[in-house]
């Protein structure tokens, strides 16, 4: 228990002073309790105003602190300082364009939740004087997990796929569309369908799984993207061996 | 400079933003609605709201104990007709939320469950495990996608609103991707832009709860009601300030000082009640305002339990259970853990009170009116008020929902009655002069202070005089340095002088706007010389209610401290009482 001093080696961008981004190591007396956030708030308010990252809740469910620490997708305010030997490498998350610093461009990802329609099409429409739906128990469990997507986007910079093919839809918005095709209020999942069953949907993940690896609230969204193939099979085959079946 | 062109536009995408820009769309598909923030709307803090959110829907329950509770928890200094608005439109907030698809958590058969928290009389938080805010933001987010009049303007920072004859004409702000400026010309305004508890060192409150929104329309002469009023959290982990729920207490966890005891039993909220059976509105579900200050005695009596990071006390949830804990409280399971080390399924937790909440705020009516015209306000940074001198856990997330509804309606009502479009002239002259201002600060040089000293400066000085117990020796000496930090907070210059995504402007900024809210509690604590919820002097211990049943206004005055001035209570039919939080008080 006690002070330790870390070598940060945090990569710097500034697109109007740079041509290209490079490291800065920054030393760091570190706290036994410290994360790499509280790390990089020292270095911002002792040692370089300059430097530029996104936070706020410290408390892992805001999602607004994603990036790469020592190559792999973390939170910065739950990677744990006394988790790393050596160096620590700090870097903008993968697979998004870099608008300085640390923080990220991310209207790709903007873009695609919006298109996978994350909100409840009804089922049947029940007028708020009507209260609430019944939703048991059970049925709360079949989309529950899949409902604590903090949008950080770790998923994406994990995913090998996303990295080679930016079209894409990647994991955590089709988790969000099968979280609302699997609640128990929603009919939504025909118009779901033509995004996340379209190629560039579930079928571009090859089932690597480093999305579920790396989640920080545990949604398991390969889970979900193979569901999603499942589900879609299943109706491929209703749609062309029984058509009389309407799906 | 580009300007955007809207009917309504809202600073702010939290719950209340989000809820108001809902509201609009849905009711008037043409309108053009400029959603604005300083972060992306599911950062907002929102997010962090545990425990959950009040409103009546149990049969044992009624309109009338959730309104004798929330006067009572706020030491009769809420306004008893916004109260009853409250109460009223709760379940109906709460019943929408369900439809949009929240994950309530659920009874066996289906129902919403509720669960107890502090100062509630019967069962009536509406919960999704312990991440009910988080919940809620994410579903009206989503719920926000589907239309697409919302335009949104994420990572905007708004700087100054524009203010014609009298009239809110939209505001400034600056996009943080490019560093440039932007004009929102608005017909009417809603401010959603949350807490300053970043004034304090020792908060739950996210980096981003810089009171900006506060800020923004007091210097536009709107006062800040009530701002005397600051909650402590009593369970915070001591080691981050990270939140651990009420529900904590209100799933049956209990507060022991380092003898193992229930000290609570010694402050008036006694008897004991038994292990693992929580009785409401007594022992651990006693209000905030109390069990916080108790802990302040328990301090000074010498039986904290001492941690590393200080004084503490300890919360223990052995006896609920690995099971209960799992499914009830699995982020508190988590983070205590990750932060503290302490799995609460085999120790007690230590906690101590941390700052929380902002009782008091932008001063609005029970329609969310400010008394500049065009100028509307909901969610934490507004004051109606509903939460007098204490909040009751889970009716901020209540209020967001049903005031930001509010804000929108008057908003629309206002320009439905034909608000004048601004004049261009004017409103470009006022634009070119606030972003002349923000210039000033960029380009500045030979500046003697930091953004981070001046910060540390304000937040030691607000916990040392500004704190659970205040004295009016400490509160002037407070005022005395907030008004020498304002004055050298003029000679702050910026390390980063480009355009790009620059935190170091963003961060003088947000200071800006916290030595206003700062400045703003701190005197209207040394004028209220009496003891009322969460404001507590110790040079005058008892509650006046012939002199300071009223609530404070601080007005801004641009080169000193602020004037404060009082505003009367509206009391309907609770006459201000005894709070009794006995186990023996039915």
């Amino acid at each position: 228990m006690g002070e330790r001093t870390i070598d940060l080696e945090v990569l710097r961008y500034n697109p109007e002073t740079d041509s290209e981004p490079h490291f800065q190591r920054y030393s760091v007396p570190c706290r036994e309790e410290w994360v790499v956030l509280d790390a990089l708030n020292h270095v911002k308010e002792a040692i370089d105003p300059t430097l530029s990252y996104r936070w706020s809740c410290h408390m892992a469910v805001c999602g607004s602190c994603g990036m790469m620490i020592n190559g792999e997708p973390k939170l910065a305010c739950k990677a744990f300082v006394r988790d790393y030997e050596g160096i620590i490498r700090v870097e903008p998350l993968a697979h998004f364009p870099v608008e300085r610093d640390l923080v990220t461009v991310i209207d790709d990802f903007m873009d695609k939740l919006k298109r996978v329609r994350p909100y409840i099409i009804p089922r049947q429409v029940k007028a708020v004087a009507h209260g609430e739906h019944l939703q048991t128990p059970a049925e709360l469990n079949k989309f529950k997990q899949y409902s604590m997507c903090i949008n950080c986007m770790l998923c994406y910079a994990a995913c090998p796929e996303y990295g080679l093919i930016p079209k894409y839809i990647g994991p955590a918005a089709i988790a969000l569309a099968h979280r609302y095709n699997q609640d128990s209020r929603d009919g939504g999942r025909a118009q779901r369908q033509e995004e996340i069953a379209a190629t560039e949907g579930a079928w571009e993940c090859s089932f690597v799984g480093a999305c579920s690896d790396v989640c920080p609230e545990h949604v398991d969204p390969a889970g979900a993207i193979q569901q999603v193939k499942i589900r879609s099979t299943v109706d491929w085959y209703k749609e062309h061996l029984m058509p009389w079946l309407k799906p | 400079m580009e300007t955007i062109q809207a009917d309504v536009a809202i600073i702010g995408a939290g719950g209340a933003g989000l809820r108001a820009a809902i509201a609009l769309a849905q009711t008037d598909p043409k309108l053009r609605i400029a959603l604005v923030s300083k972060v992306y709307p599911m950062r907002s803090h929102t997010c962090a709201a545990e425990g959950g959110a009040a409103g009546v829907i149990k049969s044992d329950d009624s309109l009338e104990h959730h309104f004798n509770d929330t006067v009572g928890g706020g030491d009769w200094l809420s306004d008893q007709d916004a109260v009853q608005y409250l109460v009223e439109e709760a379940p109906k907030e709460l019943i929408q939320l369900e439809h949009w698809g929240c994950p309530w958590s659920r009874e066996p058969n289906g129902s919403v469950a509720v669960r107890p928290f502090g100062g509630m009389k019967k069962q009536r938080t509406w919960f999704a495990a312990d991440k009910s805010g988080f919940h809620i933001l994410h579903t009206l987010f989503q719920t926000s996608l589907q239309f697409d009049s919302i335009r949104r303007f994420d990572e905007f920072y708004a700087t100054e609103l524009l203010v014609d004859e009298g009239r809110c004409a939209g505001f400034v702000a600056i996009e943080m991707r490019s560093g440039q400026m932007r004009r929102f010309d608005a017909r009417a305004v809603i401010i959603a832009g949350g807490g300053a508890g970043r004034i304090f060192p020792f908060t739950t409150n996210g980096a981003i709860k810089t009171g900006d929104g506060m800020a923004l329309a007091y210097r536009a002469g709107v006062p800040l009601k009530d701002m005397e009023f600051v909650q402590y959290h009593p369970t915070g982990l001591p080691s981050t300030g990270t939140l651990l729920t009420e529900a904590c207490r209100g799933e049956g966890g209990v507060l022991l000082n380092k003898n193992g005891r229930r000290f609570l039993q010694d402050y008036g909220m006694g008897p004991e009640t038994p292990l693992g059976k929580p009785v409401l509105k007594t022992m651990e579900l006693g209000p905030r305002d109390r069990v916080s200050q108790a802990f302040w005695h328990e301090q000074r009596k010498g039986n904290a339990v001492p941690t590393r990071w200080g004084d503490a006390m300890l919360l223990d949830m052995r006896h609920l259970g690995e099971k209960k804990i799992n499914e009830r409280l699995p982020l508190v399971r988590d983070m205590s853990i990750s932060y503290m080390g302490v799995d609460p399924v085999t120790d007690p937790v230590p906690v101590r009170p941390v700052v929380h909440y902002m009782m008091g705020g932008i001063h609005t009516d029970i329609k969310a009116a400010t008394p500049l015209a065009g100028l509307f306000a909901a969610g934490e940074c507004a004051c109606v008020s509903i939460n007098g001198a204490n909040r009751l856990g889970s009716n901020s997330l209540t209020e967001l929902l049903v005031f930001g509804r509010r804000a929108a309606m008057s908003a629309m009502e206002y320009v439905a009655a034909g608000a004048p479009a601004p004049r261009e002239a004017v409103r470009e002259a006022l634009g070119a002069d606030a972003q002349g201002r923000v210039r000033d600060l960029m380009q500045r040089t030979g500046g003697t202070e930091t953004v981070a000293g001046l910060r540390k400066e304000m937040t030691q000085t607000m916990e040392e005089h500004a704190g659970i117990y205040r004295s009016g020796e400490g509160l002037a000496a407070a005022c005395a340095k907030l008004a020498d930090l304002r004055r050298r907070y003029r000679a702050i210059e910026l390390h980063d002088k480009t355009n790009v995504y620059n935190t170091d402007l963003l961060q003088a900024l947000e200071l800006g706007s916290m030595l206003d809210c700062a400045e703003a509690v701190v005197q209207s604590a040394l004028a209220r010389k009496e003891s009322r919820g969460a404001h507590q002097r110790i040079d005058f211990p008892a509650r006046d209610d012939a002199q300071f049943l009223k609530h404070s206004l601080a007005l801004w005055k641009s080169n000193e401290g602020p004037r404060i001035n009082y505003h009367d209570v509206v009391i309907t039919k609770s006459q201000p009482g005894v709070r009794d939080y006995s186990g023996d008080h039915e």
